[in-house]
């Protein structure tokens, strides 16, 4: 039997467990895509416009470091700016959970054994999550692509801006690959790829905005910037993913060829054969099921904080044309530059604080759907209880992270501009401002956890809408009170804006109200698998 | 004697699935109750309704004199559940989870755990992930026995034992039942539930279909006779509550009504019985008679 007999059949199974999840993906990104251009020609109509635009976005550095510059006053080029980078993060980050959904996720299910046991070859399942994982970043990329050519811009760079996508969809799924090898526990895999992705991103912001602009090269998401669609479309560039992808799967078969069947290369040590004082309750096993996940995640933004407080002292020293000089000054200084950059950044860190939240409410149904509530709700816990474990998590875990990203920025920032005790308070509370917003959104899950237990998922198209009406909603000129959906828009623009305590008190009050409906409703409802 | 369990015209719908259709069930106090029916029967959504996991359409549910959803919690300190399909946490040990589980239980009992961890051959240092199936579920039996409850709900319990530790669980529900605790086993092991049970209870389709000790149930059933004659005897297949008669040469074979057996013993004794074996229906063949569906009766000629 050859190791990749049966490999068609799986794919089909693939296909066919995802023949919903993936064709949704795929249109929205080409809306996106679509929309984005049609807006962008009826914003810069002409040559100068777009010169302009150019000139204005690659001054702030705030800017360059989250989406990229723009590489040529072209439509094209100012149509993707925003997507390029960060919709690659996108679909890399879509790419990941495709591929560890289909291979840890189903050996770490012992379905994998079940397929195994018929005619299925060793490297069978692993062959066949790639294959999925990367047709379906290529049909994404083609698509998001012809969206753009359908919107007016040239064939050719919208090809190459769809190719530079699938590129960073095949080198992640490539990257997921590899550590579905390593760990048990495909929540492990896929955090271990999330965290390459994160630093892959903070490489090219750091590259964009801060340089050395070489930097760039090491990064799969520079490499997507790197094709620079519409502005000389760069075809070779393309390659270099194909190659490490090459390279990442051959590693991900040399892994798999040493390990067994449901075992990760990391060795099982023996535990404790009691359970400590700690593990008491339903809260102590929440902590201790999500204490390494939120280190994890604390360690992550106590570093992206070091970053963002080092580089907005440097936003007012990088602007180099004269012109873009004379104007921040009139708009109130280099202060007022930094100011906005890291409010820029702050909101972005609310929407990242909300998805923990949100995954703290999906760990709990997983929990369910996996049989381990029932055990639990067997035994003398209230339902009350075991959610507020959860709920805990996901209201208190986002203060700690956000308060530790205001405390490192302030000191990194502070300690550039003198008074690192100052900036620390200031910007802790920045950052502690965008609380409400992620609670909304911790309450949502919640509810949804109460309601339709099923559906708790549904938060994360929340999130995203979300997220996409906050980056593009201003730009398709959507009306005010879509905007106002969002809980996000309603988060002061701090630091340096005036905050107001009435959209807080309601955004608050609004999570507030979503997790008791989701408690009670809990109460009332099956515990299902 | 006092009841434990007591279930009347419980009924439970999953969308259009209609998982229990007015349910009946009664387990006494002290007695080992078997909770006998194939997959999908509905064993596990009853027990998942006794333990307040689902909530009753409709129907009457007592267990140990409260209202399993209502007063889940308080109910839950008296009773430990074993499921049928053992989770465990794939980063807790199985040492930690028995702890866990005997904590929100309400406390347990030190010597017993140290007991049936040496009794099941468990090591409680591996990790969850780690655990065969078997072992999986001997930690959801310690942990269970442990707790020294008053009432015990096993879910198909052995499915994944090997003979020597099925042994061994078996010692244990006989010892428990001798300490006067009530266990409602469900199984699909027939010569499990002949073995343990004081009584049977088995469903159909959501529905209970028979209800007794086993001397209840084989006496509203029937024997098999096997028998070597020396001379013909007539009517033999004709008489009242004879089935499944065949005859080859002196050779006979039937199954009788054991209400009828008196009167087909008296005409064989009147051919002159050679040999004759004599078997009481085994769980199993009650099983299958209540299983047998409509269709294939009727395709069974008389």
């Amino acid at each position: 039997m050859s190791t990749l007999t049966g490999t068609g059949a799986l794919i089909r199974l693939a296909l066919r467990r995802d023949r919903i999840r993936l064709p949704v993906w795929t249109a929205v990104f080409t809306a996106v895509t679509a929309s984005s251009a049609a807006a962008t020609t009826a914003v810069y109509p002409t040559t100068g416009d777009q010169q302009a635009a150019v000139d204005s976005i690659n001054s702030v550095p705030a800017l360059v470091a989250l989406y990229g510059p723009v590489y040529a006053p072209t439509l094209g080029a100012t149509s993707v700016f925003k997507l390029t980078a960060f919709g690659a993060a996108l679909i890399a980050l879509l790419m990941i959970f495709t591929a560890v959904r289909h291979t840890r996720a189903e050996e770490e299910a012992g379905r994998r054994e079940l397929l195994g046991s018929a005619v299925t070859g060793r490297f069978a399942g692993l062959a066949a999550g790639v294959v999925v994982t990367s047709v379906s970043s290529l049909v994404l990329g083609f698509f998001s692509g012809a969206g753009l050519a359908a919107a007016g811009l040239p064939v050719a760079g919208s090809l190459a801006f769809g190719l530079g996508w699938a590129g960073a969809g095949l080198v992640f799924g490539g990257v997921a690959a590899v550590t579905a090898q390593l760990t048990k526990s495909a929540r492990a895999a896929s955090g271990l790829a999330v965290v390459a992705l994160l630093a892959a991103y903070f490489l090219r912001a750091v590259a964009d905005s801060a340089g050395p602009r070489w930097l760039s090269w090491a990064s799969p998401i520079g490499w997507t910037q790197q094709v620079r669609p519409y502005a000389g479309d760069v075809w070779w560039v393309l390659v270099v993913p194909l190659l490490v992808t090459a390279a990442l799967l051959v590693v991900a078969v040399a892994l798999a060829r040493v390990r067994d069947i449901d075992a990760g290369l990391l060795p099982d040590r023996a535990g404790p054969a009691h359970a400590g004082r700690s593990l008491r309750g339903a809260g102590g096993l929440a902590w201790r099921l999500n204490r390494a996940n939120l280190a994890a995640w604390l360690a992550g933004y106590v570093l992206i904080g070091l970053v963002l407080g080092g580089l907005a002292g440097n936003v007012g020293k990088m602007l180099d044309s004269d012109g873009a000089r004379a104007l921040i000054t009139a708009l109130g200084g280099t202060q007022a530059l930094e100011n906005a950059f890291l409010a820029a950044e702050f909101s972005m860190a609310g929407v990242i604080t909300a998805a923990y939240a949100i995954t703290a409410l999906v760990h709990l149904r997983g929990e369910e759907r996996a049989l381990r509530v029932e055990p639990l709700l067997a035994t003398a816990l209230d339902r009350r209880r075991l959610l507020a474990g959860y709920l805990l998590l996901a209201a208190v875990a986002p203060v700690v992270l956000l308060a530790a990203l205001g405390v490192t920025a302030g000191l990194a920032y502070g300690i550039r501009t003198g008074s690192p005790g100052a900036e620390v308070t200031r910007l802790v509370g920045a950052a502690l401002a965008q609380l409400p917003a992620v609670w909304v959104l911790a309450g949502l899950a919640a509810a949804l956890f109460g309601f339709l237990a099923r559906a708790v998922a549904f938060a994360w198209v929340a999130l995203t809408a979300f997220l996409l009406l906050g980056e593009f909603g201003t730009l398709l000129k959507l009306d005010a009170w879509v905007l106002d959906l969002s809980p996000f828009t309603h988060s002061p623009k701090l630091p340096g804006a005036s905050v107001q305590a009435a959209p807080l008190l309601w955004l608050t009050a609004l999570g507030v109200v979503l997790v008791a409906a989701g408690v009670v409703a809990f109460r009332r409802r099956d515990v299902v698998g | 004697m006092s009841t434990a369990i007591e279930i009347r015209d419980l009924r439970k719908s999953f969308g259009h699935t209609q998982a229990l259709d007015g349910l009946d069930l009664t387990v006494e106090t002290g007695e080992v109750h078997g909770f006998l029916g194939p997959n999908g029967a509905g064993k596990t959504t009853t027990l998942r309704l006794l333990l307040g996991l689902l909530r009753a359409d409709a129907g009457e549910m007592r267990l140990l004199g409260g209202d399993p959803w209502r007063d889940a919690v308080a109910l839950h300190r008296r009773l430990a559940y074993v499921p049928g399909e053992v989770s465990l946490w794939p980063n807790l040990t199985g040492g930690e989870v028995i702890d866990l589980l005997g904590r929100l239980r309400g406390g347990l009992d030190p010597k017993r755990r140290r007991r049936y961890l040496e009794m099941f051959e468990l090591d409680p240092r591996t990790k969850g992930r780690a655990y065969s199936k078997g072992n999986r579920q001997k930690v959801a039996v310690v942990a269970a026995l442990a707790s020294d409850v008053e009432l015990l709900l096993l879910d198909e319990p052995t499915s994944g034992l090997d003979p020597l530790m099925e042994q061994i669980f078996r010692e244990c529900v006989r010892e428990e039942r001798e300490r006067g605790r009530t266990i409602l086993l469900s199984s699909h092991i027939l010569s499990e539930a002949e073995a343990l049970c004081d009584r049977v209870s088995i469903i159909r389709a959501g529905r209970l279909v028979d209800s007794g000790s086993l001397d209840e149930l084989r006496h509203l059933s029937r024997t098999t006779i096997t028998a070597r004659l020396s001379g013909a005897v007539d009517g033999l297949a004709h008489l009242p509550g004879v089935h499944d008669f065949t005859a080859d040469g002196d050779h006979v074979r039937l199954t009788v009504d054991n209400t009828e057996l008196a009167s087909v013993l008296g005409l064989l004794s009147r051919g002159g019985v050679r040999s004759l074996t004599s078997n009481p229906p085994t769980l199993e063949e009650l099983f299958l008679r209540h299983y047998r569906t409509d269709a294939d009766r009727t395709a069974v000629p008389a």
